[in-house]
């Protein structure tokens, strides 16, 4: 009981309680000359996503004819930390690419477009933790804004421990990264870069759930905002 | 060169019929994975799916009912090409028995010497369509090896003089209005020729170049204003402001 109240009373250095998530922001068409753009927001971490396809796919050993392909190319831009980064790709763009593109896939359907690729390029223009989780909420915004058919749209949020407490969308790393289908019980991806007990797993998952569920919120509103000028 | 314009969207108009008739009925913004109806009584169409007793939105767009379906249209995204599609394209290569055809898609079209209104001479291909030439012609045919077009029909053939820019395709029956009422608007009050290809790009070549603007810029209006209805009556206010 006394623990319990511990537990609200809780504040974070940056003030935020513990399954408070930093202020959102989505809006979707910032790129015109995509197909589908979209921008994503964790506070002071912002994240773009531009998509371009289905387009014709190469090298041409790639391409599929039973299906399209979903490629996604995730980088920091060299101004989006303190010390420069530099640019081009890296182990970590790499693999981040590679669990976006997982983490992404199973909401699309491109059984309608053999032979080609959706191209997803996601950039982060500011980055102060959670810029995968970021850019795969930009992402699957973008996706919808570009018409690609799509059983629904992915949220992302990291959950991690902060002393002895679950906390959801952490200010630091060492984290656990989730990505959901939105009124399914699907997760797309789970990351966990540290340590943490087998028990609290359904804690954690219970905690991005409802995360999820702002997340979605945020993001629905973005694209309805697209038509309502 | 002045009449194939207006019969080069004829063709277009037979397609946008389907999309125009039941634009009475309400229209509601969904995003994917949104439930748009609950209950029996509801068909999925295009665009949507059902899961257990809900229809679900399956992409991003407008939903529609039509009596008992449902149908999701989709406002943004890439050209999907159909056959019958009146399209515009840029030449791209020519080659032994045809021309290669850039139509904004994702695999590229071709259009075989056979496919030309009058007889070409092999030897003689670069004259009648040279690389950059800008054409309007119909889908013939689309298969997984590619997009074949054709350039016999009414109001197909080369474009010369004028100027072509690119909308969203997915909006381009809005720019057309049902039965071609749109374009027939824009093209009294502008003095232009304007061919509308359904893959988003559009020609328009007028008397000077304010009246080509002026019509580039009407399109422009339109297609800024997917969701609203009455739109002819929004399109001759901004005609009387803009006079």
């Amino acid at each position: 009981m006394q623990k319990t109240h511990k537990m609200t009373n809780f504040k974070r250095p940056s003030g935020r309680t513990l399954t408070e998530m930093r202020k959102m922001y989505a809006k979707v068409g910032v790129v015109p000359n995509a197909d589908g753009s979209a921008m994503f927001a964790f506070g002071d971490t912002v994240a773009i996503a531009a998509v371009y396809g289905p387009r014709q796919l190469h090298p041409q050993h790639m391409q599929d004819p039973g299906t399209g392909i979903l490629r996604v190319n995730y980088d920091l831009l060299s101004f989006s930390v303190y010390e420069r980064k530099k640019p081009g790709p890296s182990r970590r763009s790499q693999e981040i690419s590679k669990v976006t593109e997982w983490a992404l896939s199973p909401v699309l359907d491109l059984k309608e477009f053999p032979n080609t690729v959706i191209d997803v390029q996601v950039y982060i223009l500011q980055a102060d933790a959670g810029t995968r989780t970021a850019g795969i909420n930009a992402a699957s915004l973008a996706l919808a804004h570009a018409g690609v058919p799509m059983k629904d749209l992915v949220c992302s949020i990291s959950v991690g421990k902060l002393d002895k407490n679950l906390v959801v969308d952490l200010d630091k790393a060492t984290d656990f990264p989730i990505a959901k289908i939105a009124s399914t019980n699907e997760y797309t991806l789970l990351q966990l870069d540290g340590k943490i007990q087998p028990g609290v797993v359904k804690e954690i998952l219970g905690l991005a759930d409802k995360a999820c569920e702002e997340i979605y919120e945020v993001q629905k509103k973005a694209l309805k905002e697209a038509i309502e000028q | 060169m002045m009449n194939h314009t207006n019969e080069a969207h004829e063709a277009q108009e037979i397609q946008e019929v389907t999309f125009q008739e039941s634009s009475v009925k309400k229209r509601k913004i969904v995003v994917p994975g949104e439930i748009i109806a609950t209950g029996e009584d509801f068909l999925p169409g295009e665009g949507a799916r059902r899961e257990g007793q809900n229809v679900l939105a399956s992409r991003f767009g407008l939903a529609e009912e039509a009596g008992r379906v449902i149908k999701v249209i989709a406002i943004t995204g890439a050209f999907i090409p159909r056959r019958n599609n009146v399209v515009i394209g840029r030449v791209t290569s020519v080659s032994f028995n045809g021309w290669i055809i850039d139509i904004d898609s994702a695999s590229s079209a071709f259009l075989p010497i056979d496919e030309s209104p009058r007889f070409i001479n092999k030897s003689e291909m670069n004259q009648f369509l040279d690389i950059g030439d800008v054409i309007v012609a119909k889908i013939w045919s689309v298969n997984n090896r590619g997009i074949d077009l054709s350039l016999k029909g009414k109001g197909l053939g080369k474009l010369e003089g004028g100027f072509i820019f690119r909308i969203i395709p997915n909006r381009v029956p809005r720019v057309i209005g049902r039965e071609g009422s749109m374009i027939t608007l824009i093209k009294e009050k502008t003095g232009c020729n304007i061919t509308v290809g359904q893959n988003g790009w559009i020609w328009i070549s007028g008397q000077n170049l304010e009246a080509e603007i002026k019509a580039r810029k009407a399109i422009e209006f339109i297609v800024d204003k997917v969701h609203v209805s009455g739109l002819t009556e929004l399109v001759e206010d901004w005609f009387a402001k803009n006079a």
